[in-house]
């Protein structure tokens, strides 16, 4: 199976506008017509989907996704390019379409799983599934009208799952009620991924795009500008989140052969970052539980009115294990001057688990860097730890344990 | 063609499951049900009646039933009520739909034939009552509503295909709705349905020839209270012209689709 599921070739909308409805009839019957104005809100998008293959997209409002998801669902027609599908879509965007208030859950249920078109036998092969999967218990008999809103979800959700799709798309907006329910319907959906669905996921959550995604893309004004691997395309999606006025932002290959994202407006800028062992040494390798110490050296080439720095280690995959700033402890400088050099000094214990690391650095004014953005350094440390006396554990927080058996 | 016959088949289910819900969350809750349907329609036959029996009662020559106008009355409403009722609920099929449209992909094509299907239902069911109050008053069925069918039909597909044109051009031009509920009204008053042709002059007899309705309710009159063949002419223009505008309808929603859904 070398074919693509999905294959996108050239996409592009444009949203027109005609002086006048006439022309745009007119337009219709092959008269050729002039537009008021044409809008595009996406353009020239390629790429395909594998079978299997799992995709975030990822892009800042208005940067074009959810008209993207419709084209591809083929709610939306594209002004050019084309969209080819091999398989089935199902999309958990806008669940309880066409759910009647005056119909009880099981015939709301054969309602909207005929619109995804499927027959009555189908249906009835699953009706017992959906309804166990649901537990909303004897609701699912009365009317629509009596649910809650998350009941209404409850059931929304498991029709539009109840078939295993080729293709799944999932709004990060998955609201479906309560947690207990959130965790039921991302286990269902990460079955479907074992058993071969490619998902296509719409979200600006790190930690979900890194965790359920194989590749993802980045849209921005309405264009493709990244794609590939998620932890590269969720800090450059962090960095242009934090472009402002005259920032810039730069990729480089950082020498683990990973991409290194620096961005910000550069009134201050980190000249050295080093992880120091116990004795002062630098290191690349730590081992579990030991303490260290990161220096980080800023330098400010202007005068500035306040600056806060802030780290985050982010694991192998690129999500967040732990980060703070000096806002949060208190810490920020007033006034620093141009030229001024200041060193930080922070010791921690490396209680961490067994794995790759790295650090984000970020010089900013307040606690977030969207505000004011001196420079934002992703990969601006890669560090290693290694189990050296411990014993064996997995996952990537290093919690010592005291294990006391009692036997009688 | 085969496309379109492919998807009506494989969304089946779907489109009996909404006709069904149509008709059942419309009378949802209400004691009558289902009866309401019948109701107002009857009621409206009940007014007309009482207030022009009078007047109207002795121009209908031939029938010896006291009853005739209100026959007549009857035979003309079955006619208008299913083309007003596709007509009115074609015009705003896609505004209504936006929604589901916006969200959901399948084929527009279920849309129309729900929309048919549960006219037609509803038509059937006061084409049944009718029949039912015409044995009451001693007017029983002859072999000439062995045409019915193919009058529904006709009537079907011309409210259809005019319905379904405004339907299009209603999404971009909203206007289209509100002059057509006054257009309706006014095309009610140019059918004889509670007049009787003959009592219009003769000069200005020539304007209702050439109203398509008009043709539609003579012939469900002559079926249904003469016991007569319809004349085949008109009924052939009819289906004629409700072949085009089917047609026309199907291809203006061709071109209007990549842009609909863009405004809804």
């Amino acid at each position: 199976m070398n074919e693509p599921l999905l294959a996108v070739r050239g996409l592009g909308k444009a949203f027109r506008e005609y002086r006048s409805e006439w022309q745009r009839f007119a337009g219709w019957f092959g008269f050729r017509v002039s537009t008021k104005s044409e809008s595009w809100v996406l353009r020239d998008i390629s790429f395909s989907v594998a079978p299997g293959e799992s995709i975030g997209i990822v892009g800042q409002n208005g940067a074009g996704k959810s008209t993207l998801l419709k084209l591809i669902t083929g709610t939306l027609k594209g002004t050019t390019g084309t969209v080819a599908v091999n398989g089935r879509i199902a999309a958990i965007l806008e669940l309880g379409m066409g759910f009647s208030p005056e119909l009880s859950g099981r015939a709301n249920v054969y309602h909207s799983a005929g619109l995804m078109g499927f027959s009555r036998q189908a249906i009835d092969s699953v009706i017992d599934d959906i309804e166990a999967f649901a537990e909303i218990g004897g609701y699912f008999d009365e009317p629509a009208r009596t649910y809650s809103t998350g009941m209404q979800m409850r059931v929304a959700f498991s029709v539009a799952t109840a078939f295993r799709p080729n293709i799944l798309i999932v709004d990060e907006a998955l609201s479906v009620g309560d947690a207990y329910f959130q965790h039921k319907c991302f286990k269902r959906i990460r079955e479907f991924r074992e058993q071969g669905t490619s998902l296509l996921i719409v979200s600006h959550d790190a930690s979900a795009v890194q965790n359920l995604c194989d590749r993802a893309l980045l849209l921005e004004g309405g264009a493709l500008i990244k794609d590939g691997d998620p932890a590269e395309v969720m800090d450059l999606y962090n960095a242009l989140i934090a472009e402002r006025e005259n920032s810039t932002v730069q990729i480089m290959e950082h020498q683990s052969g990973r991409k290194q994202t620096v961005s910000g407006t550069g009134e201050a800028r980190v000249e050295d970052i080093q992880l120091l062992s116990r004795d002062g040494q630098p290191i690349e390798f730590v081992g579990v539980g030991e303490s260290v110490t990161l220096r980080i050296v800023v330098a400010a080439s202007v005068d500035v009115p306040r600056l806060v720095l802030g780290y985050m280690i982010k694991d192998r995959l690129g999500q967040p294990v732990f980060g703070t700033n000096t806002h949060f402890t208190g810490q920020a400088i007033e006034l620093v001057k141009a030229g001024q050099r200041i060193e930080f000094q922070i010791a921690f214990p490396m209680n961490f688990g067994q794995g790759s690391y790295s650090i984000s650095t970020a010089l900013v004014s307040t606690d977030t860097h969207l505000v004011n953005n001196y420079e934002w350094r992703d990969l601006a440390l890669v560090f290693t730890v290694s189990n050296m006396n411990h014993a064996q554990f997995i996952g990537s927080a290093w919690v010592p344990p005291d294990i006391r058996i009692e036997m009688s | 063609m085969k496309e379109i016959l492919a998807a009506i088949w494989g969304y089946r289910h779907f489109i009996v499951s909404s006709i069904k819900n149509d008709l059942r969350s419309r009378f949802a809750r209400s004691k009558l049900g289902a009866l309401w349907m019948v109701l107002q329609p009857l009621a409206q036959v009940a007014i007309y009646a009482l207030v022009l029996s009078r007047i109207m009662a002795a121009k209908l020559p031939g029938i010896d039933n006291r009853y005739a106008y209100v026959i007549y009355l009857m035979a003309g409403m079955i006619a208008w009520s299913l083309f007003a009722e596709v007509v009115t609920r074609s015009l705003t099929i896609f505004v209504d739909s936006g929604n589901l449209m916006k969200k959901m992909a399948f084929p527009r094509v279920c849309l129309p034939i729900i929309i048919g299907g549960s006219s037609l239902v509803n038509n059937l069911l006061l084409l049944a009552t009718a029949v039912g109050v015409f044995l009451l008053i001693g007017h029983p069925p002859t072999l000439a509503m062995l045409w019915l069918p193919l009058l529904i039909g006709i009537n079907l597909a011309f409210g259809l295909g005019l319905g379904l044109i405004l339907g299009v051009l209603n999404v971009f031009v909203r206007d289209v709705a509100q002059v057509m509920t006054v257009v309706l009204q006014l095309l009610f008053w140019l059918t004889p349905v509670v007049y009787m042709p003959t009592i219009i002059p003769d000069r200005l007899r020539v304007i209702l020839e050439f109203n398509p309705m008009m043709h539609m309710v003579v012939a469900f009159q002559n079926v249904l209270l003469y016991g007569r063949a319809p004349g085949i002419n008109g009924l052939l223009v009819l289906a004629v012209a409700s072949i085009i505008l089917l047609l026309f309808a199907l291809f203006l929603f061709r071109r209007a689709a990549p842009e609909m859904v863009d405004v809804l």
